[in-house]
Order: C-alpha cells, then structure tokens, then sequence
C-alpha cells in the first residue's frame, strides 16, 4: 500500500516536471503550443491599442463584416441602438420585437482579439423600456451588462479589453431577462484570433431563437408575448433570423459550386438548445462551441441556448441547401428552416441526381434479388420458365408480402388470411392477381374462418413481378399450381372496379 | 370670513388647469411586490387622494406660461436633459405629436414635482402608486389575476412609436382612477431610492455596499415581472430624465 502511494507521488512530481517544461516551451516557441492550447484570456493582452481609434462596422444578418485584417491590437468603437419594433414573424403575423440595431439578430459585431472595445449603448428615443447589454466575449463581472443599462433616449458608454478569441452571444440582460431575450435581443460578436480565420469565399450569419406569442403559430395579426407558455419552454415560433422566411426564397443564402462558406451560427435561445444540421452538407470543419478547436466531417452540431459556433463547407453540387434544427418539428411546424442556393454546372459524378425511380422492395429482399434479375433476363429474351418465376416471386414475395401473410404463408389467425392450403386461391386461382393489384376489403371466408380486415392494394408492383408473386404462390405450400403471365396481370390493372370482397 | 376671503384669492392657483379631479383612496393594508430589506410583510398605506388620470399636454403648458422658469429653453439643465417637452412645436405650442388631450410626457422628475407642489399636493410613492395601481374594476387587489397582469405586459408589447391616447379613457379602476396601466410610465416621488440592481441576475448576491435601508430592494414575487419592469424603468432614470413615454400624476393627503 505504501509503495503505490510512493509510486504515485513519483508519478505526480514527473507530471508536474513535465507540464513546467511545457511552459517554458510555450513561452519561447507560441508557434508550436497554439495547436492545442492558445493560453487563453492569461496571454490574451497583447499590447495596448495602436493608431487611431477605428469605428467597427456592423452588418445586419445574414451578412457579416469584413475581416478586420490588422496585425496589431487598436481600439474599436463600437456603437449599437436599441430599437423596439413592429415587425413580420410570420406571413401575416405581426409582433413588438426589441432588437440591437434594428434586426433580430442584431448586428454583427467584428474585433480581433488583444482589441480595446469602446461600447456605446444608445436605447432609441422611442424605446418604452430601458435595457443592457451582456457580451459573453467580455472579461468582467455581467459581461457588461451593469456598466450598460441604459434608459429610453439615453445613451452610455463602457469599454473592455477582448481577451479570448472565439464566435460570442451577446444578449440584453435587463429584467425579466428571459423576456428581452425572447423579443429577440441577441446577436454574435466574433473576436478573430490575431493571426485571423482561414479564408473562405463567403461568410453569412444565422442565429436561432424561440419566440413565445399569445396566438398559435401562423394566427394572424399582432401577436403578443407569452410568458406562461415562455416559462414552460414550449415556443411557438422556432426561427433563423427572427421570421419565418427569413432565409428562403429570393432571401435564400447564396453560393456557386466551388466555393468555401462558412456561417457563424449562434443560440439566442432564450430556452432551447439547436440541433443545427444543412440537409445535404456536411461540415467540412465545425468551431464547435465557437472555440479555437475545430473537428471535421460532422454532421449535426449542438448549439446550446446563449451559445455559438463556426462551421465550413465546399460546395460541390448546385441546389437547394436547407438548414434546420435537426429537433425536426421545431422546422417542419414552428419555423425553423433557411435554405442556401448554390449555383453551378452539375456534377454527376458526385451526385447523380434522380436516376431511377422504382418500387423499393424492403431489405429482406435484397439478398435474393438475384433471382428477380435472373427471372427479369429471361422475360425480355422470351425464355422466362415457371422455375425461375417462383424463385423471383419468393424473393418478391419476402419483400412485400410476408409482413402479414409470412414467409410460411400461414398468415396470421385472425388477422391475415393464410395463403397456404387456401381454399379461397383453389376456387379461382386468377383472383390473386385481382387482390395484388385491386387489394381486399371487408369480411372474407378462408378455410373456415372469416377474416374482416384490409389488404390495401399493392398496384405499385410491376406486371412481371405480381406474374411472379402469383406464380410463386400457386406453386407454393399445398397450393394448385399453375403460372401467371404479365399479359394476365395488365388485362386485371385495367379493371377499375375497387376491391371488395368477393360473392360466393 | 377672512378664511373665505383667503380661499378666493387662492382659487385663480387652483383652477391653474382644468381640475382633472382627485378621488378618494381609501387606505388600508398592502403587501408590496418589492422586497425592502426594512418591511416585511403588509403596510399599511394611509388614505389620500390621487388624480383620476396623468396630466395632460395642455394642463402641463398652462403650468409653464405660470412658471417660465419650467419653460424648455430657460429650465436649467440639471433640472431637465435634452430631451424635456422636445416634441412641443414651440417652447409654449404644443403640435400633432402632442396634443392637449394627451397625457404630458418628456417631463423630468423635478418639473413633474413642481407641478404637483404648484397644485399644493405631491408626487405619489411608490407605495400608493403600486396600491392604487393594484386594484381592477371591481377588486382593490387583483394581482393575483392571471387576466390582469397580461392587460399590462399588452402594452409592454405596444412600441413607443404609437400615438398616445387621450388621457382619462381606459377603464376606472375601483376607486375611480384611470390610466395606472396601458397609458404611460409615471414618475414616483421616491423613485431615485428604488436602486434595483441594473443586472439582476445576481439574485442572491446583491451588492449590498450599493443599498442601505429602504433603498435595498428586490422583487419578492417573481409573478410580478410586470410591476418588476416598471420599476426597472425607474430605476434607470435620473431627476433630469424624461421619455417619450413617461408622464406623472399628483396625490393629496387627506387632513
């Protein structure tokens, strides 16, 4: 016992001795240490601001500003209005958003890291309540939010020093927290990591949030908040950029083939938490959490609520891109899809488009498929024999009908009416190939028992494979034998009368 | 006689404006919403006589051609910012944005409180803003109704773009009085010691060096985020201040 602990302190000090060394590498080579530890917010400072202060500029979403291309830290100022509006939510849906800069999200604010951010709040004039500003990329108690509360017509003033690279939320932190946020006051301030981010061809900003309103999704007319249904977290609206259709049609997101994107994606919440995912894509690299680190080839990123982050993509083959909360009812009934456009030549040889468009037969059948691709050769030379006709229709057969009739043709008593030792198939065996094709409704008789269910009808089966199915039957489990041809099948399609079950 | 006599002469002072009508509230217990570290549970709030709706437009100009010192090009600048009376045509000329009908506005909390003085009465405290404002149609406290606070987040939800309505055209409360909610903000004679913390977040752990005695206050009910945001707004202003939509109104003792 006392030996092991002998041996771990051992093993601590040389840990110790290891990560001391570390640190004295870091110290003289940066280059090597920044591929896994950029030292944070402790080597953040890089000097004081050189050369005239610069005036920030701040893009409205989707757009993003331009990189800030500097080489050494300087002071930026930055100045941001708070503005209460009436604005679109949905089609025909009005409601009172509060927002910096005029947008939900708010504008894009663009720094680089080791930067003196001067922050000058303005709440409008016309603003009915007073608010803040809290930046999750600011060092110091309520990231900013004390030093900001500002009343209507009133303007204030604080600055910070942006110590940590990364993509940050910024958000109103002004009481009832949850329901300035859930107005829409929100937005992202990146703070490039001093050597900058890669290049990339385009850039555009998406922001998430849940909206709380008093009608139900797509009521008409001004909607109000709701608090209750807020504060049990079960929005109404889940949208990108504040309104439904804000990123779709001729406001979808643009790019041509060949081309890098990257999008700055953040949470505004204020409750829930994005599965973010672009139908169609894969992320080449995803700045997950908005951090340093990136992983490649993802699918789907969480973005939690007050949370952001970066992620790329080539675009190879033209269309329609659609991004979602991949919480998939969030985008099919409260809002949450925007769509990227890419243009350029099609590229087959990486998707083909629609090349052919056929009857999937379930994957029970795949093994055996052979058989239906033998059975398929002989029919168009004119050779098709009765053999090879049972051995495609079993593998059909697995396919599609042993679900319910099983692959012993016993069916299920009560339910579905056997096929093996059928009395009903031994009456009239052409009837099959009617009930493949029309289906079968209402009570039907077989070998004693009646059956009342629905067999829907299977009309999406080619002639040649209900011949085989049939055929297959026939010659199956005690059944009379004989052969369907195609040209039997084609003359039932034609009959239009429905399915019901047979006079006796 | 000489009583009477005196009383005449005052009475030109008190028809200053057309009397929008002070009614009786009748005192009584009252839990606040907020928490004062120094009153726990009910207070008791003394009767006193509040008028029926805020001052108006045309009211507040009659007080300034009185009073030229509250004028905006005289009134000095520490006892009004920029923004006072700015949507007036004209230093005594109101205009479309502000009409005489209309609750006053753009008022700072020191013009607001010579207006009352002027009257002989006084800006309300928060406590008989708030117990006033507590009351419905037919309770004197219907806080606990789920229908009344969402009346008054209705009007959070409305920006301040929209034209004012004329004052005195909401619904009277039990005691008679209009436009507490859905109108304006109003100023409160003690709104400066109402120092809710500007990031509330810190529930728990507020900076105490900031308060002392009544000052130090939280919201006591979390229910109450609708008297919580007035407060907030308050909270945010200095005496100088003034929005566009912040108004007042006076309360009276009773002798």
């Amino acid at each position: 016992m006392h030996r092991v602990i002998r041996i771990l302190l051992l093993a601590a000090l040389l840990v110790a001795g290891v990560t001391g060394c570390d640190r004295a590498d870091q110290a003289t080579a940066p280059s090597a240490a920044t591929a896994t530890n950029t030292g944070g917010s402790k080597q953040g400072d890089l000097g004081p601001p050189q050369g005239e202060p610069i005036k920030a500029v701040l893009t409205s979403p989707p757009m993003v500003p331009p990189p800030t291309g500097r080489k050494a830290p300087a002071k930026v100022i930055v100045e941001l209005e708070v503005i209460e509006k009436e604005m679109a939510i949905s089609e025909g849906v009005r409601y009172t958003f509060w927002t910096f800069g005029g947008t939900v999200p708010g504008s894009f604010i663009r720094v680089r890291q080791g930067d003196t951010v001067e922050f000058h709040l303005k709440n409008s004039p016309d603003s009915k309540m007073p608010h803040n500003i809290d930046l999750h990329g600011v060092t110091g108690p309520g990231g900013g939010a004390a030093s900001s509360f500002t009343a209507p017509g009133h303007a204030s003033r604080f600055t910070f020093k942006a110590l940590n690279a990364g993509l940050y939320v910024y958000h109103c932190a002004t009481a009832p927290v949850g329901m300035h946020v859930a107005n829409g006051m929100y937005g992202l301030i990146l703070v490039e990591p001093p050597q900058g981010l890669p290049k990339v061809d385009r850039e555009y900003y998406v922001m998430q949030g849940d909206f709380y309103t008093v009608g139900k999704y797509r009521e008409k007319g001004l909607q109000g908040f709701n608090m209750e249904s807020a504060i049990d977290e079960k929005p109404t609206y889940v949208l990108f950029n504040g309104s439904e259709g804000a990123l779709t049609g001729d406001k979808a997101l643009q790019a041509k083939t060949g081309e890098s994107v990257r999008l700055y994606v953040g949470n505004g919440g204020p409750n829930l938490v994005s599965s973010f995912h672009v139908i169609g894509e894969i992320f080449d690299k995803v700045w997950y959490e908005g951090g340093t680190h990136f992983q490649e080839n993802v699918q789907t990123t969480l973005i939690p609520a007050g949370g952001a982050a970066m992620m790329e993509f080539h675009m190879e083959v033209p269309g329609s891109y659609v991004l979602v909360d991949h919480s998939i009812f969030r985008a099919f009934n409260k809002g949450a899809i925007a769509i990227l456009k890419a243009e350029g030549p099609e590229v087959k040889e990486i998707y083909s488009g629609k090349e052919v468009d056929e009857t999937y037969i379930g994957d029970r059948a795949q093994s055996n498929l052979a058989a239906v691709a033998t059975a398929a050769k002989s029919a168009s030379a004119g050779a098709l024999s009765v053999d090879e006709q049972v051995k495609a229709g079993q593998a059909l057969f697995a396919g599609t009908c042993s679900t319910c009739h099983q692959a012993t043709g016993q069916g299920l008593p009560g339910v579905f009416p056997p096929l093996a030792k059928s009395d009903y198939i031994a009456k009239q065996p052409s009837e099959i190939v009617h009930v493949v094709l029309h289906g079968l409704t209402g009570p039907v008789a077989v070998n004693g028992k009646t059956y009342d269910s629905v067999m829907p009808p299977m009309n999406q089966l080619t002639d040649d494979e209900i011949a085989n199915i049939a055929t297959y039957v026939l010659n199956s489990w005690g059944n009379p034998g004989g052969r369907v041809q195609k040209d039997e099948v084609a003359k039932h399609r034609k009959e239009v009368h429905p399915a019901t079950a047979p006079k006796h | 006689m000489r009583a009477i006599l005196l009383l005449a002469c005052l009475a030109p002072l008190a028809a200053l404006a057309a009397d929008p009508g002070y009614v009786r509230v009748p005192g009584g217990d009252f839990t606040t919403t907020l928490q004062y570290e120094d009153i726990r549970g009910a207070s008791r709030v003394a009767t006193f006589e509040m008028m029926a709706r805020p001052v108006t437009n045309a009211e507040f100009r009659t007080f300034v051609q009185r009073y030229p010192q509250w004028r905006r090009d005289r009134v000095p600048g520490v006892f009004a910012g920029n923004g006072y009376l700015d949507h007036w045509q004209g230093s005594l000329q109101l205009s479309a944005g502000a009409q005489g009908s209309q609750p006053v506005t753009r008022v700072s909390w020191f013009a607001a409180k010579a207006y009352c003085d002027a009257q002989g009465a006084r800006l309300p405290r928060w406590l008989e803003w708030e117990y006033a404002a507590a009351a419905d149609g037919s309770r004197r406290d219907a806080r606990r109704d789920a229908a009344w606070r969402d009346r008054i987040l209705q009007w959070y939800a409305q920006p301040a773009s929209r034209p004012l309505p004329a004052a005195g055209t909401t619904a009277a409360n039990v005691y008679g009085v209009r436009d507490l909610h859905g109108v304006v903000w109003e100023w409160t004679d003690d709104f400066s010691s109402m120092l809710v913390t500007s990031d509330n977040r810190t529930q728990g752990d507020p900076d105490r060096n900031r308060f002392c005695g009544a000052g130090a206050l939280s919201v006591a009910d979390r229910e109450q985020y609708a008297v919580l945001m007035r407060v907030a707004l308050l909270s945010s202003l200095e005496g100088r201040d003034s929005t566009s939509t912040l108004g007042f109104r006076c309360v009276r003792e009773v002798q």
